[in-house]
């Protein structure tokens, strides 16, 4: 792997949507295998947008982007699926889909990726069972409770254990306790090596757990901190 | 069936129940006006065989002698006989005369008593064209009374008005075709457009497009089937319905409804088609969809 053995690498990257201003501009910052990132930042600071480049949702205006080593921009559109398969998303509107039950939603990747039936029911049931939903598993997304339906979001992102994982608000619907534990989910994945990013607004959240924080403001890359949780609240003790 | 299981379960969406509905009334139209071509056409072919090479020589009844009856009969055989043109001369018998005659006038056994024309059917090469008038005359020599009674005059008016209507149905069939495509490509179109969401789903989870094309393609394509089968179902069972009943008229007027294998091939062959159509449309639709998608 080249790119400097980075997950994810951005160099001036600037997104405008069709005509309009540039929501990011001059982003650069790079993620390295196994680490745990907080993005943060106002409403409309840009942080989906940023997430959606990561995810190979869209192409940026300008400037570079490198996943896993290949330059996105020169990949073939025929290479992008085997890319995205190692990314796992947590959308910030969920996108289940209504028709299927939380099971089958949660299989797609792995059904996607031709993993064998007898597997995928085995993996499936234990991560829905981990996240509280063992008796939702033929539940269809709409009969769902909005943390109910989130919870399914972020098993199907992490069930195919994602080199990448990429969560938009993903404890925006679920109380603090579901919270904690859904993190936990994605500390698990990080043990395995996944390079993880939250976009939350939940300062609270990222305080208690700590790691490293991405902050944007008005689609620039504010400041760039690694702080561990006491050492942070320490200082802003101290202030 | 066709797929083991599709990520897609889609089976209470719009699509599934408009385009078989959709696709089985557009089979239908299609199947009875092309079951309706066909059998015009076939008819036409028969009676232009039947007829065109055929006339008729009429010879009067002017004689009460019998054997000079005879001798007139002979003489314009002879006649035909020596004319280019003509494969077979053949006198009809007067009991034949009287079996056609039969249904008007009664079995009356009267032939003796009535003065009936004599006929002589002539058979003609394919396309020969003889100069009637000349043929007029001559036989009108050799055997005083005779005339020609030749069914091509009024065969070809028959044949240019049955032409005409041919050429409609033909148009018909097409149009129908056309129109059937078109809603069916159409009907497609909007109801995978309620799937954009899971199209985009299955994108962002890694999926190839051929494998996302594919889910929609089969299903399309079993939807297809289904409403094409049913179509045809019932097309093929108004056809029977309207062959019994002419059948059951049992007049030489109308043509026998059949239909051969070849015509069967055709009308099983639209459903197919049909479904054929849908299922591409389909697989461009979610192709072109995805194609907009990095
Ligand atoms: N599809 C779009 N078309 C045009 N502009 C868009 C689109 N999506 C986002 N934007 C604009 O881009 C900017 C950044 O939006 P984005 O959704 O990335 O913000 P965000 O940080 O995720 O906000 P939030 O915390 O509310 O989710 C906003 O000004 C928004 O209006
Ligand atoms: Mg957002």
């Amino acid at each position: 792997m080249d790119g400097g053995g980075y997950v994810v690498r951005f160099e001036n990257v600037g997104l405008r949507y069709g005509l309009g201003p540039e929501v990011l501009q001059d982003i650069s910052f790079s993620l390295t295998p196994g680490s745990f990132n907080f993005l943060l930042g106002p409403s409309g600071a840009g942080k989906s947008s940023l997430l959606k480049l990561m995810y190979l949702a869209m192409k940026p205006s300008r400037g570079l982007i490198t996943l896993f080593g290949h330059d996105i921009a020169i990949t073939g559109r025929r290479d992008l699926p085997a890319l995205r398969r190692r990314i796992g998303v947590v959308f910030q509107d969920f996108r289940l889909l209504p028709h299927l039950s939380a099971f089958d939603n949660v299989a797609l990747p792995l059904r996607v990726a031709g993993v064998k039936e007898n597997e995928v029911r085995k993996h499936v049931e234990e991560l829905l069972c981990w996240v509280g939903l063992k008796n939702h598993l033929d539940s269809r997304p709409p009969t769902m409770s909005g943390g109910q339906q989130q919870r399914v979001a972020i098993a199907r992102a992490v069930i195919a254990r994602p080199r990448l994982l990429l969560a938009d608000e993903p404890t925006g619907n679920v109380d603090d306790h579901m919270a904690l534990r859904l993190m936990h989910l994605f500390e698990e994945l990080n043990k395995l090596g996944a390079a993880i990013v939250i976009a939350t607004h939940n300062e609270s959240l990222v305080e208690r757990l700590g790691h490293r924080c991405i902050r944007l403001e008005n689609g620039q890359l504010e400041t760039e901190t690694v702080t561990p949780s006491v050492s942070r609240l320490d200082s802003e003790n101290a202030a | 069936m066709l797929t083991r299981r599709t990520d897609l379960q889609l089976e209470r969406d719009a699509l599934g129940r408009f385009l078989p509905w959709q696709i089985a009334f557009m089979v239908y139209l299609a199947a009875l006006a092309l079951a309706g071509a066909m059998v015009l056409n076939a008819t036409m072919a028969r009676w232009n065989k039947g007829i065109s090479g055929v006339l008729t020589v009429q010879i009067a009844p002017l004689e009460e002698n019998a054997q000079k009856e005879k001798k007139r009969i002979k003489a314009a055989l002879e006649v035909l006989g020596s004319t280019p043109g003509v494969i077979h001369a053949e006198s009809i018998g007067d009991d034949e005369i009287m079996a056609l005659l039969e249904p008007w006038l009664g079995s009356l056994g009267v032939a003796g008593d009535l003065p009936l024309p004599h006929l002589i059917d002539v058979e003609l090469e394919d396309g020969a064209n003889l100069d009637m008038a000349d043929l007029s005359r001559r036989l009108e020599a050799a055997a005083p009374g005779a005339s020609i009674d030749d069914h091509r005059i009024w065969l070809k008016k028959l044949i240019r008005l049955m032409e005409t209507v041919k050429g409609l149905a033909v148009l018909v069939v097409a149009l129908v075709c056309l129109v059937t495509v078109g809603t069916v490509a159409f009907t497609t179109r909007t109801g995978l457009a309620i799937h954009q969401d899971a199209i985009e789903v299955l994108h962002h989870i890694g999926a190839q497009d051929s494998y996302i094309a594919k889910q929609f393609a089969s299903r399309v394509l079993v939807l297809g089937l289904k409403g094409g089968g049913f179509g045809l179902a019932m097309a093929v069972a108004s056809l029977l319905g309207v062959g019994s009943l002419a059948s059951r008229m049992e007049t030489g007027v109308l043509p026998a409804i059949s239909l051969s294998a070849l015509h069967w091939a055709a009308l099983i062959a639209l459903p197919l088609a049909v479904a054929m159509v849908a299922m591409l449309t389909a697989r461009m639709t979610v192709t072109r969809s995805l194609n907009k998608m990095m």
